[in-house]
């Protein structure tokens, strides 16, 4: 048995997790049209390789990618792709996002496929583009492209697998359920992530003692194995990446790094069932186990859902009672987000649909004073002071934020939810963290100006300087020209002058056409720093140190920052 | 349909600030029982006086800045304080003395700066403090425990002592007595065992001086109480007994006429036990994080017992935490916790991380 170390701080929230559990995982009847993002991970989004009217078969790639960054998207069934548009997707944000629609023919019908059945004779080489082929992300938190993970560039050898089976978020059982019923498929994932690794020295399952059932079968079926199931007490978050590597290993993910830099890698019990399904039966992957459940739903159960399916089809089927819904949440109560509306599809990294009662999650009192008591202190597991962040976001002091390390807060809600006086604390470091995050572009930007000003001001000079050269040679010359030739030239009246530069302002002033046309190509060109930007961030995100990685967020952000501004200006113009 | 977009995390515990305040209330329960027992009426009626002045005064401010009466009054912060100047004050000084102590916590030390989590300094220790410079000799005068009464005098009964209160009657003779604290300051020359001997307050104590002792016991169980149900941490009230236990042990001086007294005396004396777990645990002028209490609360012990031994006054709590209360930002600045992935903890003033 390993030895565990325990977070400081952490939560616990009712559980409520055995409603989930009464049944094995379901399906639902194949829903009428399916809805499915282009961009569901972090990196840049692909481009779209279908048009509207096309028939497309299950499995079939919806988008041209084949890159590490650029994850591609799959039919999740067979049938007609009936639009490619904005539509409202699940983000916190509540943007719409392009998504590719198809209507399905019920005939759920393959594209053909074939994995390969001795993945060891196989260079790991291969197996990530297989896996990136099959568009597997992250399936529990961000959406990190898991080939990227996977191959980790800094030159410290992977030692340590750890299979993230923590699941600490109440309500959510899709990891539980798929550990008993998928244990097999489980099982072979990580061997086959062991292979791609080198077969790491540690290979260990970390899992919550409040599943008894799932670590029963873990051990019964990895008997002979050198993976090793580490069961620890039940706490809220232990599941966070960098909590579950410090309950495991008692090392931690130094600030701003990767789990990588301690010669980590951590996947979760999705994402491993995806990579088995990518390379033993070559399936992309195109749908996922997520939970339904919540007092507004007379159902709660997990299913096994395809991905583009509209969470509205989800409800439906398991007696959604949509007057008794106090909020609608994508996740769990502690992390997810709320929903507005129940068009958004599932994606893959839907692990719960949370609709719940009035009595289960009343609204949110309003906010006393914060009286300072600490009790967020004792609870954060990252060891900050939720009251000072608060206090200093409050009084917008960037520096005090940072100096109480407020990057290191990984929203985990553990300090809104003991607060007693209800703050949303959680909220006030998302945006606090956001003007940061904005201070810091603006910074750069300007830099950048005062470089491009000091740049320019340095080539005027020169440039003065050598038309003074000029003038006085000039001068010289005349003198010469002078005392041969008497003659007086005739220099160009006022009027001509005028009329010059009335001239140049006329031509100066384009046409609308022009201008449009001039703005489309801004915009295009904006479009594709932006999409650079974006492929630069994920590289940096997976290779490169902190400080590349906030400069390139940095250059990303202000890459979006012109293209919204360009098409601004473009539909101020068409307006 | 459309959903609320409401950020996370979604739900809460049941704990909330009014709770917290009436567990603290509760608590005090065992120090105010043992403060009726062994000194009569007098703080009884100082709860009730401190109270509704209180009470009126915070509502009275709320409606002046425009705040929700009730909603600010339901966090119960007002009566804590109320409560907690009463207990600390001499029973049966005259009423007005409490009015303007309540009036002084809740108007000046708590309302104008901003009410509740704003308050720089301990509301229920500046009214306290006002009141003992202006007033010392009200303040200073206490009254004797139940078993050291004379023969065939008593505490005076409910309404003698609102007569006392209110209408300013004076009290018997032999009423009124010395504190062990006031002991100790105004003895010297005698060795404590002497003092001992020859004092009633400790030849007839259990372990620490009559009444006193029990008065003590009273709010460490209370102490306690809050202690388990999580309200505060140990750090601060650990490291304040601790450092006065410290203090009184390394100047004790093997009992000699010079000696300020043992440590049971101090710890059990006094408002000790009361500051201890009562005034210096007040959240919001207290320092954060757990490492900064154990400074804040060495640093109220030390002043205490330096008050005590070599100042003017018998007793220093409310000192001490005042002064204390003025150090806490600083030591918050320099008692950051070492956040996870961070080799070092670091200084809120920094500019950028040392590496
Ligand atoms: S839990 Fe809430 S009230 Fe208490 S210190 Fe933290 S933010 Fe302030
Ligand atoms: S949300 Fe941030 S500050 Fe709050 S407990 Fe979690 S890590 Fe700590």
């Amino acid at each position: 048995m390993s030895r565990i170390w325990e977070i400081p701080g952490g939560v616990h929230p009712p559980e409520n997790k055995q409603q989930s559990m009464t049944r094995s995982i379901g399906h639902l009847p194949l829903p009428a049209t399916l809805v499915i993002p282009l961009h569901q991970h972090i990196g840049a989004p692909a481009k779209v390789a279908v048009t509207v009217g096309q028939t497309v078969l299950k499995g079939q790639k919806l988008t041209d990618a084949s890159n590490l960054n650029n994850l591609p998207v799959h039919a999740s069934s067979s049938g007609t792709v009936i639009a490619i548009d904005d539509k409202p997707v699940a983000h916190p944000s509540g943007l719409n996002a392009l998504c590719v629609t198809i209507a399905t023919d019920g005939k759920d019908q393959w594209i053909e496929h074939a994995g390969i059945s001795d993945f060891r004779q196989c260079d790991p080489h291969n197996l990530l583009q297989m896996i990136t082929e099959a568009g597997i992300a992250g399936m529990g938190g961000a959406g990190f492209p898991a080939a990227i993970k996977l191959s980790p560039s800094n030159d410290k050898p992977v030692d340590t697998f750890i299979i993230n089976a923590t699941e600490c978020e109440p309500y959510i059982t899709a990891d539980d359920a798929a550990m008993q019923e998928k244990t097999q498929d489980l099982i072979q994932g990580i061997e086959i992530v062991g292979h791609i690794l080198n077969n790491p020295s540690r290979v260990l399952v970390g899992i919550e003692n409040n599943k008894p059932q799932a670590i029963v079968a873990l051990r019964s079926h990895i008997k002979e194995r050198s993976i090793e199931v580490v069961s620890f007490p039940t706490k809220y978050p232990s599941g966070g990446e960098k909590q579950l590597i410090y309950i495991l290993t008692g090392r931690e993910v130094p600030s701003g790094g990767l789990p990588s830099d301690l010669g980590m890698v951590c996947l979760n019990i999705g994402t491993l069932i995806a990579i088995k399904r990518a390379i033993i039966d070559g399936e992309p992957l195109i749908s996922r186990i997520t939970t339904v459940t919540g007092e507004a739903c007379g159902v709660n159960r997990n299913y096994d859902v395809l991905i583009g399916t509209p969470i509205s089809h989800l409800l439906a089927h398991n007696e959604f009672d949509e007057r008794n819904c106090s909020r609608l949440i994508m996740g769990g109560p502690m992390m997810g987000f709320s929903l507005t509306s129940t068009e958004v599809p599932v994606v893959k990294t839907t692990n719960c649909i949370l609709a719940s009662s009035y009595s289960e999650i009343p609204s949110d009192l309003p906010a006393q004073a914060c009286i300072r008591c600490g009790l967020c202190a004792e609870v954060c597991p990252a060891s900050l002071l939720p009251q000072q962040l608060f206090w200093y976001a409050q009084a917008k002091d960037q520096e005090r934020l940072e100096a109480h390390n407020l990057f290191d807060c990984i929203e985990c809600g553990a300090c809104s939810y003991v607060c007693p006086s209800n703050i949303p604390l959680v909220q006030h470091y998302r945006s606090s963290k956001g003007e940061i995050r904005k201070a810091n572009i603006d910074k750069i930007d300007s830099d950048n100006a005062r470089q491009r000003f000091e740049f320019r001001k340095l080539r005027l000079e020169q440039a003065d300087e050598q038309r003074q050269v000029k003038r006085e040679a000039r001068r010289l010359a005349t003198e010469q020209a002078r005392a041969t030739n008497s003659t007086v030239q005739s220099g160009s009246s006022a009027a001509d002058i005028i009329a010059a530069a009335q001239q140049r302002a006329m031509t100066k002033q384009s046409t609308p056409e022009q201008q449009k046309a001039k703005f489309e190509r801004a915009l295009l060109a904006a479009q594709s720093r932006l999409e650079e930007a974006e492929n630069r961030l994920t590289e940096a995100t997976a290779h490169g140190t902190a400080e590349q990685q906030a400069r390139c967020s940095a250059s990303l952000e202000s890459a979006r920052q012109k293209v919204d501004q360009t098409q601004n200006r473009l539909k101020e113009l068409s307006d | 349909m459309a959903f609320k977009q409401i950020s996370s995390p979604h739900g809460h515990n049941p704990q909330n600030t009014g709770w917290i305040m009436q567990l603290v209330l509760l608590s005090t329960v065992p120090g105010f029982l043992a403060l009726s027992y062994q000194f009569g009426w007098g703080s009884f009626i100082n709860l009730i006086v401190a109270v509704v002045t209180s009470l009126t005064a915070e509502t009275a401010i709320l409606a002046c800045r425009n705040r929700p009466i009730a909603f600010y009054l339901k966090d119960y912060s007002a009566v804590v304080t109320a409560v907690l100047l009463a207990l600390a004050l001499p029973p049966l000084v005259p009423w007005w003395v409490v009015v303007v102590g309540s009036l002084f916590s809740i108007v000046i030390a708590k309302q104008l700066y901003g009410g509740l989590g704003y308050n720089p300094f301990n509301p229920a220790m500046v009214g306290y403090v006002v009141l003992l410079i202006s007033f010392p000799i009200e303040m200073t005068t206490w009254i004797t425990p139940l078993s050291l009464l004379p023969d065939g005098v008593s505490h005076p009964g409910l309404w003698e002592s609102m007569s006392i209160v209110f209408a300013g009657s004076a009290p018997v003779d032999g009423v009124t007595g010395a504190t062990p604290l006031d002991i100790f300051k105004h003895s010297s020359g005698l060795v404590v065992d002497q003092i001992y001997q020859n004092e009633a307050l400790f030849s007839q104590a259990s372990f620490a001086g009559v009444g006193w002792e029990w008065v003590n016991v009273g709010f460490l169980i209370g102490g306690l109480i809050l202690l388990k149900t999580g309200v505060f941490t140990w750090h601060g009230p650990l490291a304040m007994l601790g450092t006065l236990a410290l203090m009184s042990i390394l100047f004790w001086d093997g009992g000699s006429s010079e000696s300020p007294g043992s440590p049971i005396m101090h710890l059990f004396s006094g408002a000790s036990m009361m500051g201890a777990f009562f005034i210096l645990t007040d959240p919001v002028s207290s320092a954060v994080s757990n490492r900064g209490r154990l400074i804040y609360g060495a640093l109220i012990g030390l002043l205490v017992y330096v008050i005590r031994a070599w100042g003017n006054y018998p007793d220093a709590i409310a000192f001490a935490v005042l002064l204390a209360n003025f150090a806490a930002p600083f030591i918050d600045n320099y008692t950051l916790p070492r956040t996870y992935g961070h080799t070092d903890r670091r200084k809120a003033t920094e500019k950028q991380e040392e590496k």
